[in-house]
């Protein structure tokens, strides 16, 4: 059955890709959109550009990993295209995790270029690629999970963009991409301690700008913790809304 | 005796306080084609999705091909195919991707998805469309993709959730000759429809579902016999002063043609052509349900019935 799953996971996230991610659109939304921001913030507050690359980095992966991901099972739902998949020889869990992936790959690809973009562009060294890349694969998996949470809490494909914007906006200006942390009120400070892209934005300044050690580690394992949980809340979910 | 490809015992479905399948119980045999006709919102679709595992049954069990539903569903989704009432390929994939998309996930062995697609859309005189997005067929084709796609990994059950709503009539009787070789093929068919003819014309047994329950199971001509009372023979009479067409009933047939023919000799007419008239799956409908035909018909637009 295991195989099957894994089969299953592999054919749904390419489908995935070649239907709906590889659009140009949906590229140009995951770099443009991340990049105009940082530029905005970076001719409004001049300085060090180098401390904006970890965010420009992460919120790519955000834009990139959730863009798609938190409408496509709405959509599919609403065409009937889902029930396919739920008709294969594999588990519900399973084909969440396919969409899931579809989401990681699309999202680390884009994020994975702007990151060697920003290493060459910002005379970095070579080896943090390295640990960034860990550190996206971790907050893409994330973000990809809250992306399918998304999804399936709503019924219209609208209402999955607007809940989606609702969460990734305040969550840009919350979890450390133009503001860091310790400059927030305290409250909000609590706040974005509950959000993955808090830890992503962690993960990935340690990679690039500072040194990778324990502080990085907890903020993967932190993000492996909430990919965990929002695919089970998503998976409960579309459970019972199937049922 | 073969395993029944379908064993249902008092399955049950509740969407909260609605009851959509009211502890139903029958069972299909392998190789038959076996209709579960009712009027909208009877529970069809409803029973159909319990039996292929897209909703859990809130009481009740079934056996598919052998395989208990709720331990074994994923041994079972190996060996069924489904076409639900709306044609749900993907818009944006060609037909033949869309096929090779299912045995993908079928786990059809990679060097014969090729073949297979291309030998599905032969088989479905869809060739010439191999590379047209699923979007861009007419929905009779769209409808036929459907089917190829749940016969790829070659499924001993097949589902059809109302294959010919919505479709023209040469597409409906296209898809119905397909049914029919499928059937030849020894391929079991669980079909709903709500169309009288297609059941009659298509299905070995039929089950009568109303309100979520079963009101009659079986065949045909089992369901017609319940309510045949005596026998009616239609005359085609000619006489001096014109032709005229009756009816005549009686306890049997030989009481009716006793009837007829002493009305023919009366009127000094001559009897061109006698029918017996047999009851129609529709008055059986009738009798059996307390529905009337027009209730199954008015609800999604006249039959296609050719």
């Amino acid at each position: 059955m295991w195989r099957d799953d894994l089969r299953g996971i592999f054919y749904i996230a390419l489908k995935d890709m070649r239907a709906y991610y590889l659009k140009p659109p949906n590229i140009s939304w995951g770099i443009l959109f991340p990049g105009a921001l940082i530029l905005a913030f970076a001719i409004r507050t001049p300085g060090d550009l180098r401390v904006l690359a970890p965010g420009l980095v992460t919120m790519t992966a955000l834009f990139s990993a959730t863009s798609m991901e938190a409408i496509v099972i709405t959509f599919e739902r609403r065409t009937g295209a889902l029930e396919r998949l739920m008709l294969a020889p594999i588990t519900l869990p399973a084909m969440l995790a396919g969409k899931v992936l579809g989401g990681i790959l699309f999202g680390l690809a884009i994020s994975a270029v702007v990151l060697v973009g920003v290493t060459a562009g910002f005379g970095l060294a070579a080896w943090r690629l390295a640990p960034a890349f860990l550190a996206l694969l971790l907050s893409t998996a994330a973000f990809s999970a809250l992306g399918a949470l998304v999804s399936v809490a709503v019924r219209e494909v609208f209402e999955a963009q607007t809940l989606a914007n609702l969460l990734r906006f305040p969550m840009i200006f919350l979890c450390g991409v133009f503001v860091p942390l310790s400059r927030l009120p305290a409250v909000l400070q609590v706040l974005a301690r509950a959000l993955p892209l808090t830890y992503a934005v962690e993960a990935v300044e340690a990679a690039l700008l500072g040194t990778p050690g324990w502080p990085m580690a907890f903020d993967l394992a932190v993000l492996a913790g909430f990919t965990a949980l929002l695919f089970a809340l998503a998976a409960a979910i579309l459970r019972r809304r199937l049922d | 005796m073969p395993t029944p490809a379908i064993e249902t015992k008092e399955l049950t479905k509740h969407y909260g306080d609605l009851v959509a399948v009211d502890h139903i119980s029958f069972e299909v045999r392998t190789g038959e084609v076996f209709a579960l006709l009712g009027p909208n919102g009877a529970g069809k679709t409803t029973t159909i999705r319990m039996l292929t595992g897209l909703t859990r049954p809130t009481a009740g069990d079934a056996r598919v091909l052998g395989f208990d539903l709720r331990r074994d569903l994923p041994r079972i989704k190996k060996h069924i195919g489904v076409v639900p009432e709306r044609s749900n390929l993907y818009d944006e994939l060609s037909a033949f991707d869309n096929l090779v998309f299912a045995m993908q996930l079928y786990g059809v062995p990679r060097r014969e998805r090729g073949a297979r697609a291309d030998e599905l859309l032969r088989r479905f005189r869809l060739e010439g469309k191999r590379d047209v997005p699923f979007a861009r067929l007419s929905r009779g084709m769209r409808r036929a993709l459907t089917l190829a796609a749940a016969l790829v990994h070659r499924p001993r059950l097949l589902f059809l959730d109302e294959p010919t709503v919505g479709l023209d009539v040469v597409s409906a009787h296209g898809l119905r000759a397909l049914i029919e070789r499928l059937r030849g093929e020894g391929v079991t068919i669980f079909l709903t429809t709500h169309y009288l003819e297609e059941a009659e014309r298509l299905a070995d047994r039929v089950a009568l579902l109303v309100q979520g329950h079963i009101v009659a199971l079986d065949t045909v001509e089992g369901l017609k016999a319940r309510v045949r009372r005596g026998s009616t023979v239609e005359v085609h009479l000619v006489g001096a002063a014109g032709e005229e067409r009756l009816c005549f009933h009686g306890e049997d047939t030989e009481a009716a043609l006793r009837l007829a023919l002493a009305h023919a000799e009366a009127e000094g007419k001559q009897v061109v052509t006698i029918n017996t008239l047999q009851p129609t799956l529709e008055e059986a409908f009738i009798e059996l349900t307390g529905l009337s035909a027009e209730v199954m018909l008015a609800e999604k637009g006249s039959s296609n019935v050719a």
